[in-house]
């Protein structure tokens, strides 16, 4: 009988490692001038640099460098006044020079830390994940495996390169062992990547998006038996590419390495990739031989010593720290702090932001991201974010205010948008969704009304206010509940006096 | 009237005074190639169409009456390791045997930009691996003195191109003497500017931080003025110096050395070097004496282990800028017939593409790189060449530049030495630790060496960004040592035959 | 001693990626050998804290500014492969796993 998770984390002690690999998103590649626009045709971003043909030369991206120094800066890390590209020597088609220049033994940035909250049984805890470097490299091109069985890259008969990836920047983040985190690895280690994802869109020096691979986190994990104070062997899963894949990365590497363990086997070091529909990892190449990258200072590029006043203005620069600023948002807008987490976790808390900035009130902000517009990206399986825009929105909401339109007719506006049918006010014009708030129109029905049932509109005169709910009731009736009931109620008391 | 035997500065001014036209000149060498090229072997392309082109551009050029250079429509010998758009490019191999690159060296830019007329590529020591030209995968160049000797290497088709008078001007690269070395057993003169001088971006890089590219003639200020057309500074090489280029021209012209303090180094002579080696050297300094120079004796206590660094350092590089040499993006592919998969076919191509001395130095670097003999290897190497640079940094303290034999013996003959690669290794004894500390050097005829009738070379060193120096020297021995001959050195060699 | 042995050199040979049989691999070894026993002489003098050099020249930051310029066009780039299909590079089946 395997164990489950739980019986895993009673018996086993996790170390957990992150290495995260960031697109940056320059303009330019790392080395030369060659775009590196998302999805361009095959080879139409490539140069003789990028294609590594013979005799060209690299060229360092200054804003490659900026980034990199803000990123290390934002993790607490000290900027290494001496740092220099190396090559690591290794033969693959994907690089075209058999070498990725990357950074070795020194790093631009190192020894920094990131403090990460997550929800414990006891309540909420902070660990400290300590980075250990944050360094410069380049991106690799991407083949596509044509024929064979499986489509995979086994058995595929041949392979088509594109390189408008290679040497487009990559910062990689790497953390020292967080130790400690017992049966939380699985949130630490997602609750990290999304500080880490939160901290580098705030600075805006990268797309960080996990399904377009802009953002790629690899998982190192080992475990000990609970009170051993070995260190156990490490497996290292690629391919995680999402916040919740990192999670289930995690836990699921937890649960087969732990049953490994107690079967008596070993674990291999080797590489592993994540698959994304169950949740399991499947080897990859062992690293029991480990491969010699005879790493060597790259002699085509001179070293980067930054001074100490780019540094310096560089960090005046940085933005507000994403836990604190969630932690402003969170008295500024007065929610719960369980209401928070879900607009964080939903990935709104930007986009709820921009709305509320774009005048709309808090309240109703959150609450149309977090309802109405979320339903309908579940419903389409999307991201809400691309289904309708924070200005549309915020729209929405002002209309609502000034009362042209009622919370029903705001949804089928809010549907009408997605469906793709217009703005809000195309969508209004076009569906004919307009509440009836012209004065004279309701009127003609408020004066209806009251001639219908003249015994009630005598007991609002004598102030019975509650009775004048009958009264409202027909007005909206009559106007097909296009009306606004406040308005309704507003003019009705001021005909009959109350006012 | 001009003639191939002329000086490129004859030929300048006899364009100049519309006596030829480029494209009489750029025919009559094209004339030259067809007759004796078929013995000497210099080149390994001739671009009869485009230098023919390229001639007639540069006479509508000074016919518009624009601002030209000295060197427009005069035609020049490209060393075939320097990337020429739509030119045929193969370094002496046969991994590239068919490659065109879809771009220009920046020295091809700039010899474009000058209107240089491009005759075609010379032969060299496949990937610039060699000192006689022997290893070039479509067979060696003959030494125009002698055809049954080699003309150095790897720049041999270079410097056998002058000195059979198929071209005035030639470019060559230099990473250990393959510029210096050529000249000196071919009685040209070359020169290894300053590392940063003369732009990388192009040359098909051997050793990144050995390789320069550099001028190659028959006289010294035809040497300045091909110098003056390919260095600056290139924002496309990193390691490119960004200073204004030394005067060599005027220093060229100067013809004066009163009071210049004249360094031999003593570890630069004695054992190993041929007696009529010593005696030309030697006579040379009486004449350097006479014009007014000081000879003082120094020492370069290190020197003695320049030749085992460099045999560290470049086939370290080499294994690695030779990574990319794997027949999928460009470049002959052998062994694809469908069974195997990428890695496989890059091992068949590389062992039948590359040559012995490039497996060699491939498998040389790879060693010396590897994790745990790093630090003995090139560890050990790159500390050496601290040490040459310290024994620089001090001659140079005592002398205005430095002086040596530029190789220990003449030409030797063909296949003599080609089984023992120690032996070969030192004919670059004295030209290597120039390119170890990045300075400039420069190889000039003294003379022929009484026991053999063969040409020797006279090697000056300047300090980093004081080539102007070598040209000042140079000239003023190179016009002492005419006057004494009363004709210039290649008049003694004997004539092509013409077929 | 031999300073390499013949496995050492088939070792440097597969990290090279180049193909030997045995009588190079032989050939090789003995010549590596020879070399090797010149080139270690590097050791008696680089001792203690010599700082090694990289560069001859000492330069340090060099940047340049984040702007697209444009690249090859697809045609350029495609032009010395051995073999194409469509836009891009074709290539004997991968095997084996990207870093
Ligand atoms: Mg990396
Ligand atoms: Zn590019």
């Amino acid at each position: 009988m395997p164990m489950n998770y739980e019986q895993a984390t009673a018996a086993y002690e996790p170390t957990l490692g992150l290495e995260v690999h960031v697109e940056l998103n320059t303009k330019s590649k790392m080395f030369c001038s060659c775009a590196t626009e998302f999805g361009a045709e095959p080879n139409t971003q490539t140069c003789p640099v990028c294609l590594g043909l013979p005799g060209s030369l690299p060229v360092v991206n200054a804003m490659a460098i900026e980034s990199t120094i803000l990123i290390g800066l934002a993790l607490n890390c000290s900027i290494a006044p001496f740092s220099r590209f190396a090559r690591k020597n290794y033969f693959y088609p994907d690089m075209p020079k058999n070498f990725q220049t990357s950074q070795y033994d020194e790093p631009i940035c190192v020894d920094g830390y990131l403090d990460v909250e997550i929800e414990t049984d006891e309540g909420p805890k902070t660990f400290r994940v300590d980075i250990e470097r944050v360094h410069m490299e380049e991106d690799t091109g991407k083949s596509l495996h044509v024929g064979g069985s499986t489509g995979r890259i086994h058995g595929a008969e041949y392979s088509l390169l594109d390189y408008n990836r290679a040497g487009i920047p990559l910062v990689e983040i790497v953390t020292r062992i967080v130790p400690g985190t017992g049966k939380y690895a699985p949130l630490v280690a997602r609750a990290y990547v999304t500080e880490l994802r939160d901290i580098l869109r705030s600075l805006g020096v990268s797309d960080v998006k996990m399904e377009q691979g802009s953002l790629r986190c690899d998982v190192n994990l080992s475990l000990a038996p609970i009170g051993s104070d070995k260190l156990g062997t490490r497996s290292e899963t690629k391919n995680v590419n999402s916040l919740r894949s990192v999670e289930r990365a995690v836990s699921g590497e937890f649960v087969r390495q732990a049953n490994r363990l107690e079967s008596g086997e070993r674990i291999v070091q080797e590489t592993r990739h994540f698959l994304e529909e169950s949740g399991e990892t499947r080897p990859g190449r062992s690293k029991e031989t480990a491969e010699d990258y005879r790493y060597f200072p790259e002699p085509d590029l001179v070293p980067v010593t930054p001074d100490a006043d780019w540094i310096e203005e560089l960090r005046k620069s940085l933005p507000e720290k994403p836990s604190l600023r969630r932690k402003r948002l969170q008295e500024e807008w007065n929610v719960p702090a369980k209401e928070m987490e879900s607009m964080v976790n939903a990935e709104l808390l930007d986009v709820v932001e921009e709305t509320v900035k774009l005048g709309a009130d808090a309240t109703r902000a959150r609450s149309w991201w977090l309802g109405e517009v979320s339903r309908l990206a579940n419903e389409k399986e999307v991201a809400p974010t691309t289904l309708i825009n924070a200005n549309q929105v915020a729209e929405v909401i002002a209309l609502i205010v000034t009362g042209e339109l009622t919370d029903k007719l705001a949804r089928q506006v809010v549907e009408g948008v997605i469906n793709g049918e217009g703005t809000p006010r195309e969508v209004i014009d076009k569906r004919g969704l307009k509440v009836v708030s012209d004065d004279s129109a309701l009127m003609i029905a408020i004066e209806a009304a009251i001639a219908a049932q003249p015994d009630t509109a005598e007991r609002v005169r004598g102030g019975n206010l509650p009775a004048a709910g009958a009264l409202i009731g027909a007005v909206m009736k009559a106007t097909g509940g296009q009306a606004d009931a406040a308005k309704v109620r507003e003019l009705l008391l001021k005909h009959l006096g109350q006012s | 009237m001009t003639n191939i035997h002329s000086t490129a500065a004859q030929m300048s001014a006899a364009l100049a005074a519309k006596e030829i036209s480029s494209v009489e000149l750029t025919q009559q060498h094209l004339d030259r190639i067809s007759a004796v090229d078929g013995d000497v072997h210099a080149f390994l392309y001739v671009d009869t169409e485009g230098a023919l082109a390229q001639a007639k551009a540069a006479d509508e050029l000074r016919a518009s009456g624009k601002e030209i250079s000295p060197l427009t429509g005069v035609p020049l010998a490209l060393k075939d390791v320097l990337a020429q758009k739509g030119v045929p490019t193969t370094c002496g191999s046969k991994m590239l045997e068919g490659w065109r690159p879809p771009y220009d060296s920046t020295v091809v830019t700039k010899l474009k930009e000058a209107g240089v007329v491009i005759l075609g590529k010379t032969n060299m020591d496949e990937f610039a691996m060699g000192s006689s030209t022997e290893n070039s995968a479509y067979g060696p160049t003959h030494n125009p003195w002698d055809l049954t000797r080699i003309p150095g290497g790897s720049g041999g088709g270079s410097a056998a191109a002058l000195a059979a008078f198929e071209a005035p001007l030639a470019i060559g690269t230099d990473t250990g003497g393959s510029i210096r070395q050529p000249a000196a057993v071919t009685g040209t003169v070359g020169v290894k500017p300053t590392y940063g001088g003369v732009s990388r971006y192009g040359l098909v890089a051997f050793s990144s931080s050995l390789d320069q590219a550099g001028p190659c003639a028959r006289t010294v200020l035809d040497t300045a003025l091909l110098h003056e057309v390919i260095a600056g500074h290139d924002e496309r090489d990193s390691t490119s110096i960004n200073q204004l280029v030394p005067q060599v021209v005027a220093a060229a012209k100067k013809l004066d050395v009163k009071g210049m303090k004249i360094g031999v180094v003593k570890e630069l002579s004695g054992e190993g070097y041929q007696s009529g080696v010593s005696q030309r050297f030697q006579e040379s300094l009486d004449l350097l004496v006479e014009a007014g120079a000081e000879i003082v004796e120094v020492s370069c206590p290190n020197f003695e282990y320049a030749l085992a660094a460099y045999y560290l350092i470049a086939p370290s590089e080499a294994s690695s800028n030779l990574a990319r040499f794997d027949s999928m993006r460009y470049g002959i592919r052998i062994g694809d017939d469908g069974t195997v998969g990428a890695e496989e076919v890059m091992r068949r191509t590389r062992h039948l593409g590359f040559g012995p001395e490039v497996k060699r130095r491939i498998i040389l670097g790879t060693y010396a790189l590897s994790s745990g003999y790093y630090d003995a290897y090139y560890g050990s190497a790159q500390k050496v060449r601290t040490l040459l640079k310290q024994d620089y940094e001090r001659a140079f303290e005592k002398a205005d530049v430095l002086v040596s034999p530029t190789c220990p013996t003449t030409a030797f003959k063909i296949g003599e030495k080609s089984d023992d690669p120690l032996a070969m290794y030192l004919n670059d004894v004295a030209t290597i630790p120039v390119n170890m500390a990045g300075i400039g050097g420069m190889s000039l005829p003294c003379g022929l060496a009484p026991e053999d009738g063969l040409p020797v070379g006279f090697q000056i060193m300047s300090p980093v960004m004081q080539d102007d120096r070598l040209y000042r020297v140079g000239a003023t021995l190179e016009a002492a040592l005419l006057s004494k001959w009363g004709k210039p050195l290649l008049a003694n060699a004997p004539e092509l035959a013409v077929r | 001693m031999a300073a390499i042995s013949r496995d050492e050199v088939a070792h440097l040979a597969r990290l090279s990626r180049i193909e030997m049989n045995d009588a190079e691999l032989d050939h090789l070894a003995s010549e590596l050998d020879l070399i090797l026993g010149a080139v270690a002489r590097v050791q008696e003098v680089a001792q203690g804290d010599i700082p090694p050099t990289s560069h001859a020249i000492p330069l340090h930051n060099v940047f340049r500014a984040d702007v697209v310029k444009p690249s090859l066009t697809p045609e350029e780039s495609l032009s010395g492969a051995p073999a194409t299909e469509g836009p891009r590079f074709k290539v004997p089946q991968i095997l084996g796993e990207a870093e």
